[in-house]
């Protein structure tokens, strides 16, 4: 009998995916005779730990009386015989308007994206069907997400603003969204990219060879932003995907954070720091401790499959 | 504190809602200003509409404006007030017909007023409002003469020029007569206190140095530009990423426009301030030109419009070819010259050799060592000599070849209408063995781990041990299979399509990981690129699913269906599609990078070789495109459409066509 024949009695259908079988018996690779032209490594059973790991921390800095920023992470393990995709939203958001109205719109920002995109993909996944049938792209589904908290801050906080960053990681797949000027960094050995693109006047002067980016960094009007979750109809929202090489970090966070803390001091403590949890504070106390004019948030990912 | 500075700022001469008015209808300045109302809100005070009762005898209205003077700080105060009655002492020097007449200036406690002529009118910004469509072009040229010749009047002044900094629709006034007056000379201008915390929205119309802490009368120029973009189009530059008019062509969003109102907008935009008009005097003089109807030169700018030389434009000649703004999009053959020797002979494009078959090739050429292997519809399965094309060997099955070959371990593998999967020798075509399905084989066989792994019209997909032709195991589909199965190794996967949308992956067992769904038929065959599974579907879409859970990251759609197989690189996706056009579509967004237009479908599927991409279509060419942007390096006509996709190896281009011929041409 063949070897794949008595590898897999099951016959063959449509029935739904079940994952691959632990651990290869002696037995199978005992059989000689198609072993040279059969050498069927099905992926040994490993018990690791989530492949998400994941830091926070905050501070309203030393010059606000407030906090306008807004974070949020959620993390998902699942594992066992059946596995389901490792799942992560983290979000960061700034918001910006008087009068309590930036607190509002970055919370209300935040909560929307979130229920968006668990309800159309966590909760998707969480279902017993196993056909993507009607599932929308992970992309696509940023994207509105975004877009709906758009209406949703104009409808709820009116005058109020905010950014958005929002990382979405499915298996080994980070898809982000963003609007605004908080950012998502990749940190690899390869050292840090910057993932998103600011949407400040200043950035746009330095993409057309009008600004250094040393101009920039202290120019009177770097706080201006040209987009931003809550500002008008038509909002258009980056949306992109990049695969995590394993051990990859992922860091969002405020301007309170990058524009106080050089990207390779960034890089540094990331680097560096015992833990990630460490490495996020410590973040922050240097951007305090280079002023902190603004509220700092930092959300750092480590990603070890 | 966050200074909520939104683009309500910029617009906020018409809302006065949630700003602060200081004086109430009614209020008497100085005894001599009455107070009827407000006219607009800016940024550091109202303008208020008033009556002047020094005139007894009849309603004489003056327009006030208010400064109110917030500094803390005391020296600061007084510089403000210094500078505040500088400039309105300097206004009351100037004397044309676009700026009004200052006739008073004052303090009263921290608030610095200024008097000046009343206009009875409406801003441009209000008129452009208010018109339903687009407002005619002539109109908007009239207005932008007037405006050059107000500039031309300031930017004479002795002993220095005067920058009017702030030309916008809102601070263009239209009187009863229909003229042009500049309002708002931005006196409070360069004394706003320095911004703290995000601020959303942009000027607009200020020029990129502006940003830089310089304003000279090129500046002005630029925010002409703006306005005039602004008024032409109807699309608010404050609600545009800044300095993006290079992004949306006047003419693009309004084809009524002239092409040389656009090149004197586009010139006016140059982000570079050395590239736009010289001065108001120059802009002005190209307006009236073409006012009268006369040929417009004007030499583009480079640093905001990509494109040649001069363009000479002549008021309602066709327009020009837009330049680097637009989707790159080309022709598909430069016209009396369809046939097949002109062109080829336009391009210097001789086969190297052609073979010719006694049917159509939609199959791909498989050149491997000393052959190239090409099936055709006529049963035969032909070995060629890669150097001439001269004919080594064939072998008929009983029915059709639409797969294409396959070699490993010096063997040829290939399905057959007759529902065989032979096995020969790669030498001479000696059969070693053949493998039966339940229908025609019109899928190309891959060849993974010891195994064949292809898809059959009997709706199987077989996994056939490649050492005796023995099967593994079987997957049953909805449909037929025709989409060429894609095997990960290392993950033990095997991707495929099948015709009735379903899309699969198996594990090496036979056992499904995952399945998704498209609505329409999926023949294209799927790639794999940085943990996607990328492929087209009959539905128009072209979709990039992560490879282990099936889940869509993204989907672009294309015009038509789409049953060429993708070929990849790092950064992009390369497709064709039955709407004409080959895509390249960016790998991490799903986005097309560009697109390039041939004169019909394209089923064949690309081939990357070196810098350049190389496909056909059923408009008779094989097309050369580069990688990076999709410009046309070559094309080749042959006498029938198409459908082959070729195989690039050692420069030469190996692709059949339906006129029965087999090419080598080369790359």
């Amino acid at each position: 009998m063949d070897f794949f024949k008595r590898l897999f009695q099951r016959k063959t259908g449509s029935e739904p995916a079940v994952a691959a079988s632990p651990s290869p018996t002696p037995a199978f690779v005992a059989d000689t005779q198609q072993a040279a032209t059969a050498p069927l490594n099905i992926p040994a059973f490993s018990g690791s730990n989530s492949p998400l790991r994941v830091a926070h921390a905050q501070s309203v800095g030393r010059v606000r009386d407030h906090n306008e920023d807004v974070l949020l992470t959620l993390t998902s393990t699942f594992d066992g015989d059946e596995k389901i995709p490792s799942f992560g939203l983290y979000i960061v958001a700034d918001g910006m308007g008087g009068h309590s109205l930036g607190e509002r719109a970055s919370a209300v920002a935040a909560r929307s994206i979130a229920r968006e995109v668990t309800k159309h993909v966590y909760l998707a996944l969480l279902s017993d069907s196993s056909d993507n049938e009607d599932r929308a792209p992970l992309q696509e589904v940023l994207l509105e997400a975004l877009t709906q908290a758009n209406v949703t801050v104009r409808e709820a906080v009116g005058e109020g603003g905010t950014t958005g960053t929002v990382a979405l990681v499915f298996n080994d797949q980070v898809i982000i969204g963003h609007v605004g000027d908080s950012r998502a960094y990749l940190i690899t050995s390869n050292g840090l990219e910057q993932l998103t693109r600011d949407h400040s006047l200043v950035r746009r002067l330095q993409e057309l060879g009008q600004l250094t980016p040393a101009e920039a960094a202290v120019h009177p009007q770097r706080n201006v932003l040209y987009r931003a979750i809550g500002q008008g109809e038509g909002l258009e929202v980056d949306v992109y995907t990049q695969r995590l090489a394993p051990d990859t970090k992922i860091l969002l966070c405020s301007d309170g954070l990058w524009g106080l803390v050089e990207d390779d001091q960034i890089l540094e403590v990331v680097r560096h720091a015992p833990s990630l949890q460490i490495a996020c504070d410590k973040l922050v106390a240097m951007a305090n401790d280079a002023g902190g004019h603004d509220n700092i948030t930092t959300v750092l990912i480590e990603y070890s499959p | 504190m966050t200074n909520f500075s939104t683009r309500q700022i910029t617009n906020a001469l018409r809302a006065s809602g949630d700003m602060d008015v200081n004086l109430k209808a009614g209020t008497k300045l100085r005894d001599r200003y009455l107070i009827l109302g407000v006219l607009g809100v800016g940024g550091m005070g109202s303008v208020y509409k008033a009556r002047d009762l020094n005139f007894t005898g009849v309603n004489k209205l003056v327009a006030v404006k208010e400064m109110i003077n917030l500094a803390p700080d005391p020296t600061l105060r007084a510089m403000i007030i210094k500078n505040f009655e500088r400039e309105g002492n300097l206004l009351a020097t100037l004397s044309h017909p676009a700026i009004p007449k200052i006739s008073d200036l004052f303090n009263e406690e921290d608030h610095a007023y200024l008097v000046m002529e009343f206009i009875d009118g409406k801003d441009l910004e209000a008129v452009l409002n208010d018109t339903p469509g687009f407002l005619p072009e002539t109109t908007i040229v009239e207005w932008a003469i007037q405006l050059c010749d107000v500039l031309t009047y300031l930017h004479s002044h002795q002993p220095e020029p005067i920058v009017f900094r702030d030309m916008k629709p809102s601070n263009v006034m239209l009187d009863q007569l229909n003229n042009v007056r500049l309002i708002d000379f931005g006196i409070a201008k360069g004394f706003q206190a320095g911004q703290k915390g995000t601020m959303i929205g942009t000027e607009g119309y200020s020029p990129p140095e502006q940003y830089r802490g310089e304003a000279g009368p090129a500046g002005d120029l630029y925010a002409l530009g703006a306005t005039l973009h602004h008024l032409l189009t109807k699309r608010d530059p404050r609600a545009e990423p800044p300095f993006s008019f290079a992004e949306r062509p006047v003419r693009k969003i309004n084809p009524s426009v002239s092409p040389g109102m656009e090149a004197i907008i586009n010139k006016s935009l140059a982000y570079n301030p050395g590239e736009r008009f010289l001065s108001a005097v120059a802009m002005k003089e190209v307006l009236i030109a073409l006012q009268r109807g006369m040929a417009v030169a004007v030499q583009p700018a480079t640093s905001a419009i990509s494109g040649g030389s001069v363009t000479s434009i002549l008021p309602g000649q066709p327009a020009p070819p837009v330049g680097a703004t637009s989707t790159l999009s080309i022709q598909s053959a430069p016209t009396g010259q369809e046939t097949g020797l002109l062109t080829s002979t336009y391009f210097g494009i001789t086969p190297l050799w052609v073979f010719r078959c006694e049917d159509e090739i939609r199959s791909q050429p498989l050149p491997v060592g000393k052959f190239v292997y090409v099936s055709v519809y006529d049963n035969n399965l032909y070995a060629l000599s890669r150097a001439d094309g001269k004919f080594a060997w064939k072998y008929a099955s009983e029915g059709g070849f639409a797969a294409s070959p396959v070699h490993e371990g010096g063997n040829v593998y290939i399905g057959s209408e007759d529902g065989k999967l032979y096995a020969l020798t790669g030498e001479t075509g000696r059969p070693l063995w053949s493998y039966q399905t339940g229908e025609s084989v019109r899928c190309t066989a891959r060849v993974a781990q010891g195994h064949i792994f292809v898809g059959s019209d009997d709706r199987f997909l077989h996994a056939i041990n490649m050492h005796g032709g023995k099967r593994a195991w079987t997957y049953e589909t909805p449909a037929p299979i025709r989409s060429r199965p894609y095997v990960l190794d290392k993950e033990a996967l095997v991707f495929f399509g099948c015709e009735a949308g379903e899309f699969f992956c198996l594990d090496f067992g036979g056992s499904l990981k995952w399945r998704h769904r498209s609505k329409r038929a999926v023949t294209s065959s799927p790639n794999f690129v940085d943990g996607l599974v990328i492929f087209g579907s009959a539905d128009y879409n072209v979709y990039g699913v992560e490879a282990s859970s099936g889940w869509a990251v993204w989907k672009t759609r294309t015009g038509k269906p789409v049953v060429s197989s993708p070929a990849v690189t790092e950064k992009a996706a390369f497709i064709g599609s039955a709407d004409g056009n080959l895509y390249s579509i960016d790998v991490r967004s799903g986005k097309v990078l560009w697109k390039f237009e041939t004169g019909d479908q394209i089923a064949s599927s690309p081939a990357i070789y070196k810098t350049a991409i190389y496909f056909g279509s059923v408009d008779g060419f094989v097309y050369c495109i580069e990688l990076k942007d999709g410009k046309l390096r070559w094309k080749f006509k042959t006498e029938g459409a198409v459908i082959s996709s070729p195989t690039v190896v050692d420069d030469v281009v190996y692709i059949g066509s339906t006129d029965h011929n087999l090419y080598a041409l080369t790359a």
